[in-house]
């Protein structure tokens, strides 16, 4: 029924061209010259006349139509089964109602229950058909609106120039709504989250054991939402993680940009560009398999006892990760530090080493800075290597051979398969992104207000 | 430097060529040359990082492309299979029926059912359909090739050793007799496994396969290319060519620069509690996981399409206005045709970026296992980086190789589509 709206949305919108464009030149009787615009401008107006009211007609039903029919179902129920239920308990009848609209029976059903799948089924029904037909009216009062309008003068061009204009704005603005969608819903997620966990005990608590009791009054699972061990894993894997890309990274930009020849150059830049677009679930992969089995065998030769899950494997497979992330950004702050610093340095007999050491580097040590506050913004919301290769449960500790577990780890592990949004569990997964969002949003601002404020320096 | 003017101020004559001189120059030219070594030896460790990766998925990734079969007689009995409903009936007693066949010294029951699990235990459904496919064959003798099932395919390719103490392998010395018999008969052998890729996912890592992934791979691939592209055009036109200097276009250039660096899993939340949560779209499906990778896509097409708009010199625009066309004439006539390999380059690389991404595809549930390829983009499905998730996590000792496979996999794919955008750039992309 969807596919069926869309089409005929379309097929409008292309009848709606032609015919727009043939009536302009019957208007004229033939003769281009005398109309204002050229008749495709004239095909092009009732084109999108008919498709984007339509089109947006059709999108914000099938939007809507979910939470209006959920509505009805809730309406439909008698008042005594419903009173005193909560929005989750609400949900799961509703999700029962479908269930068994769609023929999946798992036990027998109580008869209102039937009675309003029976309905629900006939409500959906009774949404398609209505979505098609109001979609097909919109269409054809948008072609008679849009034919009585073209005549010889109509200034058909700058009515389609204003609307692309307006496309364009509202396409613009989509990055915009992006970011008022993230906060609007981690905030409002988290607030639900914090009104059964307090935010003090969440943002200063020792101990994270998110569970919820499976029976109630079951003491040992009433878990506990303390976020400082998630955090301080966190920070204890991005930190090793730059303590092995920023001297790497750093060495890496210093030798491409000052000593290496051009051949050197043309080989080696794309080598390290494929690292850059490797997936990070791949490298995660690659944690499991290689990193974290070879130094669980070194630790025992050396004598120490390395997790399987250590957070240093981790930490250094995302090391890997950021080697060229790191290179290229030193290496842009770099080359952006003016020649003449560095002849004037070389002409006063300075060696290479101690000009980029004594001149370039504090030059370029503003973009320099910049560019490893985003490696560490990355670093704290890299997801797929810490999920594979880090471990989940929350300890308190900086040792990097023993397991740790990060913020985006228990995201994900908090919300696999599991989409309740009524406990505690999964809303304290919006609680940690919204951390993290907040986190990794003041290093960017800040990395590139570093960037920014060195760059005007030379300009 | 405070020795240096000492040193001056006591000799009015500097020795150059004193030995405390020539030392001193030696050791600068050192550090020099140690800094060097230091680059060097940096980009050679990222080098040999990389080839280790590379490799070791290699190493591991071999054996998942061949897959090990034994060729057996099957006699379709025509009083167990019936030629007009050939999709019931018992293959299982068929296929148990052939292979003790060739060990009729075996009448120990145990010994029996270990023997016949010697084949893959979805051998009968592979039978099933061959059968189902070619109905004629019901009373007749065919020959086909069936796969072992994990540990014999790990035991015939080298990876579960022989000379292991029979208590450390997951295979006793009596299995491995059996086997042997099949082995000597010449019945065994490991052709290229094309199921790895025609297969759809399975428990059975003998049988599992990508098809499934990527089939979903390619439709959120389709939605993310039809959401982000025209829009992303859009965007970057009005930004870089009508926006005016104002509060509201900077906030959304700001915007946009934030959005590049936003954490992935943070765009799989706002799926999760928008797409899901608010306006109930169905989980897993392609529709959703395309609409949260368009979100995290967009800046970088924009920010793409902005540098390839920059790039057409002004005398183009000029030239068209001076003929009298109008502004978004010159825009749709000349300038974004003349831009549009840089933004097709960039929307290739965007879309590379999208096909890697696996946070914000598990946060929507598309690490279901799901053993059909999707119909839609509103069925359930997996994508490849989730594919490779599940089986990484996948104990069986099968999975273990077939992960590696699918990230070669995985990796092949985003070479050629990188790869593209480097031959679009290098042929069509104009030097002014």
């Amino acid at each position: 029924m969807t596919s069926l709206a869309f089409a005929t949305i379309l097929a409008f919108v292309a009848a709606g061209y032609f015919i727009g464009r043939h009536r302009s030149m019957s208007v004229v009787g033939g003769r281009h010259s005398k109309l204002h615009s050229r008749p495709t401008y004239h095909g092009a107006y009732v084109a999108l006349w008919i498709g984007i009211p339509a089109l947006l007609f059709v999108l914000l039903w099938l939007l809507f139509q979910n939470n209006f029919i959920d509505s009805m179902i809730i309406g439909a129920l008698p008042t005594a089964e419903t009173e005193g239920l909560d929005a989750g308990q609400l949900q799961l009848i509703i999700n029962e109602v479908k269930a068994i609209a769609s023929g999946n029976i798992f036990k027998e059903p109580t008869a209102e229950i039937r009675a309003l799948a029976d309905n629900y089924n006939h409500w959906m029904s009774m949404s398609r058909i209505l979505m098609v037909g109001l979609a097909l009216v919109i269409c054809l009062a948008a072609l008679i609106y849009t034919l009585t309008r073209i005549s010889d003068v109509f200034r058909a061009r700058q009515r389609v120039e204003k609307i692309v204009d307006g496309l364009m704005i509202a396409c613009s603005l989509i990055a915009i709504f992006t970011t008022l969608g993230i906060v609007v819903s981690l905030v409002i997620e988290s607030l639900r989250f914090f009104e059964k966990v307090p935010f003090y005990e969440f943002l200063f608590g020792l101990n994270w054991e998110p569970q919820i009791p499976i029976r109630e009054g079951q003491v040992a699972a009433e878990g506990a939402f303390g976020a400082i061990p998630v955090f301080t894993g966190t920070l204890l894997i991005a930190g090793l993680s730059l303590l092995v890309s920023v001297p790497v990274g750093l060495l890496t930009a210093i030798y491409l940009s000052q000593y290496a020849g051009s051949t050197f150059r043309v080989v080696v830049k794309p080598l390290l560009e494929f690292l850059a677009g490797v997936p990070t679930v791949v490298y995660g992969f690659f944690a499991v398999l290689v990193v974290a089995p070879a130094m669980k065998q070194w630790g025992a030769q050396i004598g120490l006892d390395i997790a399987p899950n250590s957070a240093i494997a981790a930490g250094a497979v995302m090391g890997i990760m950021l080697i060229p992330f790191i290179s290229s950004l030193s290496d842009d702050a770099i080359s952006a530090v003016p020649q003449t610093l560095t002849d004037s340095s070389l002409g006063l007999g300075a060696t290479k080493s101690e000009t980029i050491i004594h001149v370039l580097l504090p030059a370029a040590l503003p973009g320099i800075m910049g560019g490893i506050l985003l490696a560490a913004s990355r670093a704290i919301g890299e997801t797929m290597i810490v999920v594979m290769a880090a471990g989940l449960i929350a300890t308190l500790t900086l040792n990097p051979f023993e397991a740790v577990t990060t913020v985006t780890v228990q995201i994900v592990t908090l919300l696999i398969g599991d989409t309740a949004f009524d406990n505690p569990k999964t809303l304290s997964a919006f609680a940690l992104g919204l951390m993290l969002f907040i986190t990794t949003l003041a290093l960017n601002v800040l990395a590139l207000r570093i960037v920014q404020k060195y760059r005007e320096k030379y300009d | 430097m405070t020795d240096l003017s000492n040193q001056s101020s006591q000799s009015s004559k500097h020795d150059w060529h004193s030995g405390d001189a020539n030392r001193r120059v030696r050791k600068r030219h050192a550090r020099d040359r140690s800094l060097r070594y230091a680059g060097l030896g940096a980009i050679a460790l990222a080098l040999a990082l990389l080839g280790i990766l590379v490799s070791s998925l290699l190493y591991s990734g071999r054996h998942a492309f061949t897959q090990s079969v034994v060729e057996l007689e099957y006699f379709i009995d025509p009083l167990k299979i019936s030629r007009d409903d050939p999709a019931k009936g018992s293959y299982r007693s068929i296929v148990k029926k052939t292979i003790l066949s060739h060990f009729p010294e075996v009448t120990n029951g145990r010994e029996q059912r270990r023997i016949v699990k010697i084949l893959s235990g979805g051998a009968k459904y592979l039978l099933r359909d061959h059968i189902v496919y070619n109905p004629e064959m019901v009373g007749k003798t065919i020959l086909l090739e069936l796969p072992l099932s994990d540990p014999y395919d790990q035991l015939h390719k080298g990876v579960i050793r022989r000379d292991l103490p029979e208590n450390q392998r997951r295979i006793s010395d009596r299995e491995i007799a059996f086997f042997d018999v099949l082995v000597k008969k010449d019945l065994v052998s490991s052709p290229i496994n094309w199921g790895l890729i025609f297969n759809n996912d399975s428990r059975r890592p003998e049988l599992a396969g990508l098809r499934g992934a990527i089939v979903g791979s390619f439709y959120i691939l389709l939605v993310c290319f039809l959401i982000s592209f025209p829009v992303g055009i859009a965007a970057a036109v009005y930004l870089e060519e009508f926006a005016k200097n104002n509060k509201v276009n900077d906030l959304i250039e700001v915007n946009i620069n934030n959005l590049a660096a936003v954490p992935s899993v943070v765009f799989g939340l706002l799926g999760l509690a928008v797409f899901l949560g608010y306006f109930e779209l169905p989980r897993s499906a392609p529709l959703v996981g395309g609409m949260v990778l368009s979100l995290m896509t967009l800046p970088t097409i924009i920010i793409a399409a902005r540098a390839a708009l920059k790039a057409v010199p002004p005398s183009i625009r000029e030239a068209a206005l001076g003929m009298g066309a109008s502004k978004h004439q010159v825009m749709m006539h000349h300038v974004l045709p003349l831009a549009m390999p840089g933004i097709l380059t960039g929307t290739i690389i965007g879309l590379a970026q999208a096909l890697g991404e696996t946070a914000p595809l598990l946060l929507i549930g598309m690490n279901a296992f799901i053993t059909s390829d999707p119909g839609s983009i509103m069925e359930p499905a997996t994508a490849l980086p989730t594919q490779i998730y599940s089986w990484a996590d996948s104990p069986e000792r099968g999975f273990t190789s077939r992960t590696s496979a699918a990230i070669i996999v995985l990796l092949g794919f985003l070479v050629i589509m990188n790869l593209m955008a480097i031959i679009l750039r290098q042929k069509f992309e104009k030097k002014w």
